[in-house]
């Protein structure tokens, strides 16, 4: 197997396992936003819940983590097979959306964790 | 020149499976980094955090949730039928879960619809 | 059955368009009856492809309205509930001439996918024992019945997004060679499969399973592939 073969097969696996654990992040997350917005939304009930949470910090880190190895893998496939882009092309502009993805959330998770 | 199938060709479930997962991954990917940079208004206080929840307030912002809550429920079934069939032992393409996903996300987009309501 | 059926058959090569023409209906008339009626009795000049007639060569395979079939086992009162027919060829194929489309590098495909059996015996060897019940044999079983058809690549989006993807047939046939536990090649083969030209590209549209004329899974075998290369992968890492 070449070094862009192996490559293409562990992005390929990267994304399933990130998506193992998308799987249930986002049924915990489900979960969590159908009660968070019963009576509606607030910034001090948000942060109440949030602020000082460990438990919290660590589920969203791992969300965020885990979402920013799968977004950008699968728009990478659209980006090449539905707009026709190949190579350095892809891989740039993918990393790139994968670095904001990590930077914003990241600091989400930290915004409303830490302060 | 090659001739390119059309929709005829491509009618199945498991092909408008695919779209759909395509699709609701597509939007929600590009929801991400709005919804991250929101919830990072809390940086600046709670009154920033507020100020942006106050516009979320608006009805054609909350359908818009809702729509996201949906796909988010989509993608994340769809996904579970994906991973069965590469992961799992063979039992054919799994349409059931193709229904299936399609019922839950129902259940879970009326869910979250009343408890906007309630 | 004495009505007529509106037939429109596409005319022409690089660039062409679709004629149509008046063809008694019959009863138990397949679609490619229809194809060697107009031949026959209207225009010889259209150009077509067929040789068995009873679905074992797989030369016949073409668009009929709208999707890849094999034409010699398909009956017009199957496909042309209103009495019209569509008949194209083949998709995601350079086409020849009309019906006929260059299936070249549908096969060339098979051989990059090393689509052909190695042995490590010869005639003086004793024969290989398998069982019939064990796990890579039934594997085999559900994809060896393959007949090259090309209705699979035809039908494939990930073919025409992916013009160097393997594609279904070639995947599959792989899939039924790692598991026949006598051939020598399975890491080659493991290696020439892996990767956004091979399984790896498949995002599980399933058209190829939808369409295969003889109701295999290619599907199935992609995905066998998926695991089996993820499981090599993991443990040459470990």
């Amino acid at each position: 197997m070449n070094g862009s073969v192996a490559t293409q097969a562990r992005l390929w696996l990267w994304q399933r396992v990130s998506a193992m654990v998308l799987g249930v992040c986002v049924l915990v997350h489900l979960a969590v936003i159908i009660h968070a917005v019963r009576g509606g939304l607030s910034a001090a009930e948000i942060l109440a819940r949030t602020q000082g949470s460990w438990a919290f910090g660590a589920f969203y880190t791992v969300f965020v983590l885990a979402a920013a190895v799968h977004a950008p893998i699968g728009l990478a496939r659209i980006a090449e097979e539905w707009l026709g882009w190949r190579g350095l092309k892809v891989t740039v502009a993918t990393h790139l959306f994968g670095l904001l993805l990590l930077v914003t959330g990241l600091r989400a998770v930290y915004g409303v964790v830490v302060p | 020149m090659r001739r390119v199938n059309d929709l005829r060709a491509r009618n199945h479930p498991a092909w408008w499976a695919f779209l759909m997962h395509r699709l609701s991954g597509l939007v929600l990917a590009l929801f991400l980094p709005l919804h991250f940079w929101a919830l990072g208004q809390a940086l600046h206080g709670e009154a920033a955090l507020d100020g942006f929840l106050k516009f979320a307030d608006h009805s054609l912002v909350k359908f818009g949730e809702w729509g996201l809550v949906v796909l988010l429920a989509l993608h994340l079934t769809g996904g579970l039928r994906l991973l069965l069939i590469e992961f799992g032992p063979w039992s054919g393409l799994r349409k059931n879960w193709i229904a299936g996903s399609v019922g839950l996300a129902a259940a879970t987009g009326m869910a979250f619809a009343l408890a906007l309501i309630g | 059955m004495t009505s007529n059926l509106k037939v429109k058959v596409w005319r022409g090569r690089e660039e062409g368009d679709f004629a149509t023409y008046e063809v008694p209906r019959l009863e138990s008339q397949t679609v490619l009856d229809v194809v060697t009626y107009i031949q026959r009795r209207v225009d010889p000049s259209l150009s077509y492809r067929y040789a068995c007639r009873v679905g074992m060569c797989g030369s016949c395979a073409m668009t009929v309205n709208g999707v890849a079939r094999w034409t010699c086992r398909t009956h017009v009162s199957k496909v042309a509930k209103d009495g019209r027919l569509e008949i194209a060829p083949l998709s995601n194929l350079p086409v020849v001439k009309d019906l006929v489309t260059d299936m070249s590098e549908f096969f060339d495909k098979w051989a990059r996918a090393l689509g052909r059996f190695k042995g490590g015996t010869s005639r003086k060897d004793d024969f290989a024992r398998v069982k019939p019940e064990s796990l890579e044999r039934r594997a085999v079983d559900a994809g060896i019945e393959c007949i090259g058809c090309g209705a699979c690549y035809a039908s494939c989006d990930v073919v025409s997004w992916r013009p160097e993807y393997l594609g279904p047939a070639a995947l599959n046939r792989a899939w039924t060679l790692v598991n026949d536990v006598r051939d020598t090649q399975r890491q080659e083969r493991l290696g020439a499969v892996a990767g956004d030209a091979g399984c790896h590209a498949c995002h599980t549209l399933a058209t190829c399973t939808e369409r295969c004329p003889k109701q295999l899974a290619p599907t199935a075998g992609i995905a066998g592939l998926k695991r089996l290369l993820a499981r090599t992968k993991l443990e040459a890492e470990a």
